[in-house]
C-alpha cells in the first residue's frame, strides 16, 4: 500500500495530475514514480526528512526542476520542453521560497506589480491598485514604499505570498516558507497562509509545522527516499500512520 | 528606524570629549597607536620640506602667460608654455578661425554629460536630446553647411579627437560588453563558444597591435577603392578593445547573482529577457560598478595610444608644441598642465560612480 491515490474516481477534472513521474540528478534517482492528483481548493501538506525530494517534487511542479519521465499536467497543461507551455504553467502557479526570494531593488510595490505588468499585462495603475489590496490583506500596506532590505525575515516572507497573489494564481507552492524565519515570526506567516486556505486556495505546503498540517491540510503526505509513503487526512495520518517510516518520522518531529 | 523613540527611558550620556570632535578625530586617525604617531610625524616634517619649494616655484616665481624668453631667466614655472600655445594642444590642426566649432562641439558634449549625470532625467526624452546633441556635434565638427567649409576627419585632433574616441569608445562598448557577457553565459554552444573566442582574442593582444591592425592591416583586406575613415577605424578598435573587458566584468555581477533570484522570476512567468532586463542586470550591474569604472577610466587614458597611428590627440598636440624650439625644456610645465587635464575627467568619472553606488543602493 505504497500508493494511495486519493478518489479512485475523481469528481472533479484534478488541477496538478502527476504520473508515474521520475527525476534524476546525473545518476542520482531522486524522485521515483510519483502519482498525485490535486484537485481544486484542496490543501496538501508534505513532510518528510531532509533529502526526500518533498522540494524537488513541487519544483517539478512550476517546472524550476525539470523531470525526466512520466507526465506532469497543470490546469490543463502538459509540462514539456515548451517554453511557453512552461511560461503559462508558471503564470498560474505561485511559489513561496524558503529565503524569500524579493527582488532587493526593487521597493515592495515594485515587487508585487512585476509579474502582473510585465506578465499579464495588467495597467500599471489597475496593478498598483490589487497590489495594495493584498499587500493590506497580508498586513504589510504601510511598508509599500520600502525596499525589502528594511523589512524583517517575517515582513519580507507576507510580502513575497503577496507578491505570488498578485498574479491571481490557481495553485500555491510553499517551499518550506518558515524554515528560515526567527520563531517569533513564523506565527504571523502561517496565520496569513490559514487566512488564504480558509478562502479556498488550492495548496500544495512543504513544512515541519505540523500544527499548521493538522488545522488546515486536507491530505498529509509523506516522503522518503524520493517516494511518497504514505498519505491521508490529517486525522488518519497522525493517530494512525500506516507505515514503520513515517511513524517513526513522526515520533521524531512531534 | 525609530527604535530610539521606542527605547526605555534612562539616562543617554555623550560620548567622552577625547572620542568626538577634532580631538576625536586626531587621536583616532593619526595618533591611534605609536607607530601610526611616528608616521604622522615624518609626514608632517616632509610636507614641511616640500610644500614650500613646490609653491615657490608653481605659483610665487612662476610665469603665466610670457614670452618664452622671459622664463628662461626665471627660476619658476613656465606655465607659458601651455597658455601661449593653448590653441594648438586643445584644437590641434583644426583650421584657425574655425575653431570655435569643436570648442562648441566639446561644451554640448559636456552640457549633455552633465544635464545625464541626474537620474530622474532618465527618460525616453534624454534619448532624443542625444540625438539632436550629436548630430549638432558631428555637423559643426564636419560641416559643409551653413557656410561652414569642410574639415576633414584627419585635422580632428587634440582635445575633441580624445573626447570624441573616449566618449564613444565607453557608450558603445558598454552595452557591447553586456551581450557578450550574456553570450558567454548562454546555453547555445554557439553564441557561447563565439563570445569566449571574441573575448580571450581580444584580451590576448595589447590595444596597440589592434590599432595597428585597423590602420595598416584591416585596408589591406577591403575591396579596391573602399576605404574606412581612419578615425573610425581607431575608434573601432577602442570599442572592440573595451567590450572584452566590460564583458568579463559584467559576467562576474552575473555570477555573483543568487540562484533564488533567477527562480523567482521563472516562478512569476516572466521570460528569459525580461527576466535579465528587469531583475538580473539592474542588480548585477550595480554590483560591478567599482570595476567597470576601472575599465572605463583606463579606456579614456588609453586613447592617447592612437598616436602610434598617426592621430594627434591632447597628449600628442602638446608633444608637437614642446617640439618648436622656443619652447623646449619647459615639458615638465606642460605634462603638469596634461595631468591635471586627465584628472579632472577622471575624478569626475570615479566621484560620479560613487554617488550612482550610493543612489541605487537599496538595502540597509
Amino acid at each position: 500500500m505504497d500508493e494511495m491515490t486519493t478518489g479512485a474516481t475523481p469528481a472533479t477534472e484534478s488541477i496538478i495530475s502527476i504520473r508515474s513521474m521520475h527525476k534524476w540528478y546525473g545518476d542520482f534517482h531522486v524522485l521515483s514514480d510519483i502519482n498525485l492528483e490535486v484537485q481544486s481548493q484542496e490543501k496538501i501538506v508534505i513532510c518528510g526528512p531532509s533529502g526526500s525530494g518533498k522540494s524537488t517534487l513541487i519544483r517539478c511542479i512550476n517546472r524550476l526542476e525539470e523531470h525526466q519521465r512520466g507526465q506532469i499536467i497543470v490546469d490543463g497543461t502538459e509540462l514539456t520542453n515548451d517554453i511557453k507551455n512552461i511560461e503559462k504553467v508558471r503564470a498560474e502557479v505561485g511559489m513561496v521560497f524558503q529565503h524569500f526570494n524579493l527582488f532587493p531593488h526593487l521597493s515592495i510595490l515594485d515587487n508585487l506589480t512585476l509579474g502582473p505588468i510585465w506578465v499579464r499585462k495588467t495597467p500599471k495603475k489597475e496593478a498598483e491598485e490589487a497590489a495594495m489590496m493584498y499587500l493590506e490583506k497580508v498586513h504589510i500596506a504601510e511598508q509599500a514604499k520600502k525596499f525589502p532590505g528594511q523589512l524583517s525575515g517575517g515582513q519580507q516572507q507576507r510580502v513575497a505570498i503577496a507578491r505570488s497573489l498578485c498574479m491571481n494564481p490557481k495553485v500555491m507552492l510553499f517551499d518550506e516558507p518558515t524554515s528560515a524565519l526567527d520563531p517569533e515570526m513564523i506565527k504571523e506567516v502561517l496565520d496569513v497562509m490559514i487566512d488564504l486556505a480558509r478562502e479556498g486556495m488550492t495548496m500544495l505546503v512543504v513544512t515541519h509545522e505540523m500544527g499548521f498540517a493538522k488545522s488546515v491540510a486536507d491530505r498529509v503526505m509523506f516522503m522518503d527516499y524520493g517516494q511518497i509513503v504514505e498519505q491521508n487526512s490529517p486525522h488518519e495520518f497522525f493517530d494512525n500512520p500506516q507505515h514503520e517510516r513515517t511513524r517513526l518520522f513522526l515520533s521524531q518531529i512531534l | 528606524m525609530s527604535d530610539q523613540a521606542k527605547n526605555p527611558p534612562r539616562d543617554y550620556l555623550k560620548p567622552p570629549m577625547t572620542e568626538v570632535g577634532v580631538l576625536g578625530w586626531l587621536r583616532s586617525n593619526l595618533f591611534n597607536t605609536w607607530y601610526n604617531s611616528l608616521l604622522t610625524v615624518l609626514v608632517a616634517l616632509l610636507l614641511w620640506q616640500l610644500a614650500p619649494p613646490f609653491l615657490k616655484w608653481a605659483f610665487f616665481d612662476s610665469a603665466w602667460n610670457t614670452a618664452p624668453e622671459v622664463c628662461y631667466e626665471s627660476e619658476g614655472a613656465c606655465w607659458s608654455v601651455v597658455s601661449k600655445n593653448i590653441n594648438f594642444i586643445i584644437f590641434g590642426f583644426f583650421p584657425d578661425g574655425q575653431q570655435w566649432r569643436p570648442g562648441l562641439s566639446m561644451l554640448l558634449l559636456l552640457g549633455l554629460v552633465f544635464y545625464s549625470r541626474d537620474r530622474n532625467h532618465w527618460r525616453r526624452s534624454l534619448g532624443v536630446y542625444w540625438l539632436i546633441g550629436l548630430s549638432v556635434m558631428g555637423t559643426l565638427m564636419y560641416g559643409g553647411v551653413f557656410g561652414m567649409p569642410v574639415v576633414e576627419t584627419a585635422q580632428w585632433s587634440g582635445l575633441p579627437l580624445t573626447f570624441m574616441l573616449s566618449f564613444f569608445g565607453m557608450v558603445a562598448a558598454y552595452p557591447l560588453g553586456v551581450l557578450l557577457a550574456l553570450g558567454r553565459r548562454s546555453r547555445m554552444p554557439a553564441i557561447k563558444s563565439l563570445c569566449v573566442i571574441y573575448i580571450e582574442l581580444i584580451r590576448g593582444v595589447p590595444l596597440i597591435s589592434l590599432l595597428f591592425m585597423s590602420s595598416i592591416m584591416f585596408p589591406l583586406f577591403l575591396p579596391e577603392g573602399v576605404t574606412i575613415d581612419k578615425v573610425l577605424r581607431a575608434q573601432a578598435a577602442i570599442i572592440l578593445f573595451t567590450a572584452a573587458y566590460i564583458a568579463e566584468v559584467v559576467r562576474g555581477g552575473l555570477q555573483a547573482m543568487p540562484r533564488g533570484q533567477f527562480e523567482a522570476a521563472d516562478a512569476l512567468g516572466l521570460t528569459y529577457n525580461q527576466t535579465m532586463r528587469l531583475i538580473i542586470l539592474p542588480q548585477a550591474l550595480k554590483i560591478v560598478i567599482p570595476p567597470t569604472v576601472g575599465i572605463l577610466l583606463s579606456a579614456f587614458k588609453d586613447t592617447s595610444l592612437v598616436v602610434i597611428i598617426a592621430l594627434y590627440d591632447v597628449l600628442k598636440t602638446t608633444k608637437v608644441s614642446l617640439s618648436n624650439p622656443k619652447w623646449t625644456g619647459f615639458s615638465t610645465e606642460a605634462y603638469i598642465f596634461l595631468a591635471v587635464l586627465y584628472f579632472i575627467c577622471c575624478y569626475a568619472m570615479s566621484s560620479y560612480s560613487r554617488r550612482l553606488e550610493k543612489e541605487l543602493h537599496t538595502g540597509h
